[in-house]
């Protein structure tokens, strides 16, 4: 059952990512994005990596692309990329394209787990994984939060230099 | 081929696909959506790796990518919107004058 659900919603999340690269309208585009995170958090869900799954719909769908559609919603889009979509770089970068995927397919094949399991699938519970990461990664996890105010105070100073420069 | 060896060589899929998108469309705005497909296939290859070898370390680096993610993407839409004021237009053949 598990194969079934990763062959779905892998099938859905390259669907959408396609239509993200050819829809004409930018909000049609972070629509299908969002529904692109939405499948990839199912696998992760499936993979029973529910923390990440969590993380992808808080932090992706909802935090990110509410920005993302913000964006949109405050800019006219229906200017020249709108009528042609495609630059002058279409096939060497479909030929680039269909190498990368192709050279992991080509990769040999390694089954099973690498090491043995320990804990199993509630080891990325959400308790479980919260007292792990905090145990091994809690400096990182402070330099993360000031890279988080770094990039907000950027933000901020990059908006206001700009609109009064 | 197994699960984890099928779920990479989708990451790949994705991460080509997203390749393909900041390289040949001229919306910056979906410029900016295709680099994000690119972070959720890397995110996509540290799961498939973290569920396979049942360690913290691949999920633990996804929290990582995700505060990237989202100071990238604020600072990125500000400077979007910084650059469609002064040119007046979101394709990407408009702000051939950035130097640097």
């Amino acid at each position: 059952m598990d194969t079934f659900f990763i062959l779905l919603f892998s099938t859905l999340a390259v669907l959408f990512a396609a239509l993200v690269l050819i829809l004409r309208q930018p909000m049609r585009a972070a629509l299908a994005l969002i529904a692109h995170m939405v499948s990839l958090a199912c696998i992760y869900a499936t993979l029973n990596v529910h923390v990440v799954a969590i993380f992808q719909i808080l932090i992706y769908v909802s935090a990110v692309m509410v920005f993302m559609v913000y964006t949109i919603m405050l800019l006219d889009d229906r200017d020249a990329s709108y009528r042609q979509r495609f630059s002058r770089w279409v096939y060497p970068a479909l030929i680039v394209a269909v190498l990368i995927p192709l050279s992991l397919w080509l990769l040999p094949a390694e089954s099973g787990a690498l090491v043995a399991p320990a804990g199993g699938p509630e080891r990325f519970s959400f308790a479980a994984f919260a007292l792990d990461f905090m145990k091994s990664y809690w400096f990182h996890f402070e330099l993360a939060t000031v890279l988080l105010l770094i990039g907000v105070l950027s933000a901020w100073t990059a908006v206001k230099e700009g609109l009064d420069g | 081929m197994d699960k984890y060896q099928f779920l990479i060589t989708m990451a790949g899929v994705i991460f080509s696909l997203g390749l393909l998108g900041v390289a040949v469309r001229r919306n910056l705005l979906v410029v900016m959506m295709c680099l994000e497909i690119m972070l959720n296939a890397v995110v996509l290859s540290f799961v498939t790796s973290a569920s396979r070898s049942n360690t913290v370390a691949g999920a633990s680096m996804t929290f990582f990518i995700y505060v990237a993610a989202s100071c990238e993407i604020a600072l990125a839409m500000a400077i979007v919107v910084l650059l469609v004021k002064r040119h007046g237009t979101l394709d990407l053949d408009a702000h051939q004058d950035l130097k640097g």
